[in-house]
């Protein structure tokens, strides 16, 4: 791990263990097969049990099956999955972020007894529907309803780009109320349920190894206590993700790192020029230096964001700042080290493509670069440009 | 069955090509550190003996970790708690106070304080490759040994059937508790420990388990024990002291020759070997 200013002496002992033991998690069981995996097209399922019985679904909430980690102890988790890859990370994402914490924040008693020991364990996997075929960064325009049916909901809508939709069990889908200028609001919806359609989004160049659909919600009749019933507006959906972008922002430095560890290591082995490693021109060492202070300051962005959030001071503006920066530089030390590694860059024999690739989709999904640019433009003159 | 497991944090072997020496001396600034392998298969062999692999939070004995070192070593002496030991144990030294012998011999109060029925260890630490503790430890408390544990019997818990590798085959021994094993790299195969807990076609993962985050939670409230050397042993010299290191001599360019006879010429004056 790149950690030029030794950031590890400001984690916790167990924040550390937590690190490794998920490291060696990631070397043991993800890196040997994530490459066929990223290549097939395929999400590896046969992971999940491993990742629940570490606890690593929904591991910064407490109780409920749940591990309790600390912000910080929640983020390098994030981290040391993301070097493995951004899928298996946005796995764990969605079902940690977006679906256990708005049951763990939103959720009735009866719907956290019911969902999140079963989520955390693995048995039960979630998947978040937000963002619709028409409504990407605007997602408060979005078309899906749901009615009022006297002893039922009944939902109509479509919801697109949704991770996990063709694994999951139970779809947290946000929808209007009573007609498209009603209020927002979460419904946990079983993917079983007549009128309840999942289909996988095909000829992905990006997050390969992770499964990602189309929800077509078709006259979906779920009961009346499926709605979450302590969040009403866009509050639900953008805490939601308030939360998994803060775990975006530490698992971009554990893709960083990968990325970095690989470039180097191939420069110093790869000879070009009078029997030199290319890691001896400066043009290759003006990259690793650049590299090594955009991760540094990665590192020392998030941390500091950690503590703010642990503080209870945190602002989704400062979210959006570390979020953009750090996926910014992640992708542009992924190219940078495609760069270094020349030909062999290409190829699924090293990481550094399938990361790079994976950024591109990291760069955009949970609140685009440039959605990110205008919200912290707004933070700094008042004036929200995208309205 | 009681298990005491002494564990050792070294730089991590990925760091080969880091490595610098100065005046003599490594230079550690930089390098990661990590258990030593050979020790987290001891802690993994040692928590497959005293469990019921269907289910393994119900611990069937006790393993109690140890480790020589300052401060650094207690993220490693936590981690083998998350992953189940019981208690830990952290004798306070620094490296270059410390040799082979001084540790048997420490380990051997330890030993005698805490009565283990086994003591399980690593064959070596991939540092000093120096493969002396546990040897040393078993002769300086008259108890039977085997080395290099490939797989790992225990007949009741009073004696193991311990396998180990040799030219050729496998060497089995049997050694009656209370004994000092060392353990190998195979011993982590899903079949190398056979415990009597256990059913005995029970296929482990490969390799050593990684800790549930909640237990590394948890682990912060099992016992953990700091000590001195010198509460251990009244004389702390070391039998043997490292003098200088050095890296090995920077491979030099060859030469081209143009015909055979100049090769002949050179193997004889300058290589001088014909």
């Amino acid at each position: 791990m790149p950690d030029f200013l030794n950031v590890s002496r400001h984690l916790s002992p167990e924040e550390r263990s937590v690190r490794d033991n998920v490291r060696a998690f990631v070397d043991a069981r993800v890196l040997p097969i994530i490459g066929d995996h990223f290549e097939r097209g395929t999400f590896p399922t046969e992971l999940v049990k491993e990742i629940a019985d570490i606890g690593l679904l929904g591991c910064n909430l407490a109780g409920y099956g749940c591990a309790g980690l600390s912000e910080a102890g929640y983020g390098v988790a994030m981290q040391e999955l993301e070097r493995g890859d951004s899928g298996i990370r946005s796995f764990a994402s969605v079902q940690g972020s977006l679906v256990m914490y708005p049951i763990h924040a939103f959720g009735s008693e009866e719907q956290k007894t019911r969902y999140l020991p079963e989520m955390a364990k693995g048995n039960i996997i979630g998947c978040f529907g937000l963002t619709e075929p028409d409504y990407g960064s605007n997602p408060s325009g979005m078309r899906t309803v749901a009615i009022d049916d006297g002893d039922s909901w009944v939902l109509n809508g479509t919801k697109r780009w949704i991770t996990n939709g063709n694994l999951a069990q139970v779809a947290l889908v946000w929808a209007k109320v009573g007609g498209i200028d009603g209020d927002v609001r979460g419904f946990l919806v079983p993917t079983d349920t007549r009128g309840f359609e999942a289909r996988l989004i095909h000829k992905k160049m990006s997050l390969r190894a992770s499964v990602t659909s189309e929800l077509i919600l078709e006259d979906v009749r779920i009961p009346k206590d499926a709605i979450l019933p302590n969040v009403r507006g866009m509050k639900g959906p953008l805490s939601c993700l308030t939360s998994a972008r803060f775990g975006i922002s530490w698992g971009v430095i554990g893709a960083m790192e990968a990325c970095f560890e690989c470039a180097v290591d191939y420069a110093k082995h790869r000879v070009q020029f009078a029997g030199k490693p290319i890691a001896s021109h400066q043009l290759v060492q003006a990259k690793f230096a650049e590299m090594l202070t955009q991760i540094t300051h990665a590192q020392l962005l998030v941390l500091e964001v950690t503590r703010v959030k642990e503080e209870g001071q945190l602002l989704p503006a400062h979210v959006s700042m570390v979020k953009r920066s750090n996926v910014r530089s992640a992708l542009e030390i992924a190219r940078m080290c495609r760069d270094i590694l020349g030909g062999n860059g290409i190829t699924l024999e090293y990481p550094v493509m399938r990361h790079l690739c994976n950024l591109e989709t990291v760069y955009t999904y949970e609140g685009t670069h440039d959605i990110h640019t205008l919200i912290l433009g707004q933070h700094v003159t008042g004036i929200a440009a995208y309205e | 069955m009681k298990i005491l497991v002494p564990l050792k944090q070294v730089a991590d072997p990925d760091n080969a090509n880091k490595i610098k020496v100065t005046a003599g001396k490594i230079d550690t600034t930089g390098l990661a550190f990590k258990p030593n392998p050979f020790d987290e298969y001891a802690v993994e062999t040692a928590l497959r003996l005293t469990e019921n692999a269907a289910n393994t939070k119900a611990r069937l004995g006790e393993v109690v970790v140890v480790a020589f070192g300052t401060k650094d070593v207690d993220v490693m002496l936590r981690g083998a708690l998350a992953t189940g030991a019981d208690r830990a144990i952290r004798v306070d030294a620094t490296d270059d106070a410390l040799d082979g012998d001084l540790v048997a011999r420490a380990l051997k109060a330890i030993v005698e304080k805490e009565a283990p029925d086994l003591v399980l260890l690593g064959k070596q630490q991939v540092e000093g490759d120096s493969n002396q503790v546990g040897q040393l430890l078993a002769e300086y408390l008259g108890w039977p040994q085997a080395t290099f544990a490939g797989s790992i019997k225990s007949e009741a818990d009073k004696a193991l059937v311990v396998s180990r590798e040799v030219d050729g085959g496998t060497l089995n021994l049997k050694v009656t508790l209370p004994a000092v094993v060392s353990v190998d790299l195979r011993i982590v195969n899903p079949h190398g420990v056979k415990s009597m807990h256990t059913a005995a076609a029970h296929a482990y993962p490969e390799g050593v388990r990684f800790a549930a985050l909640m237990a590394i939670m948890a682990a912060k409230k099992k016992p953990f024990a700091e000590m001195k050397i010198t509460d251990l042993v009244s004389d702390a010299s070391l039998k043997v002291t490292y003098g200088s290191a050095e890296l090995p001599p920077a491979r030099k360019a060859g030469i081209k020759v143009k015909t055979v006879a100049e090769l002949v010429e050179k193997l004889k004056t300058e290589a001088k070997v014909l």
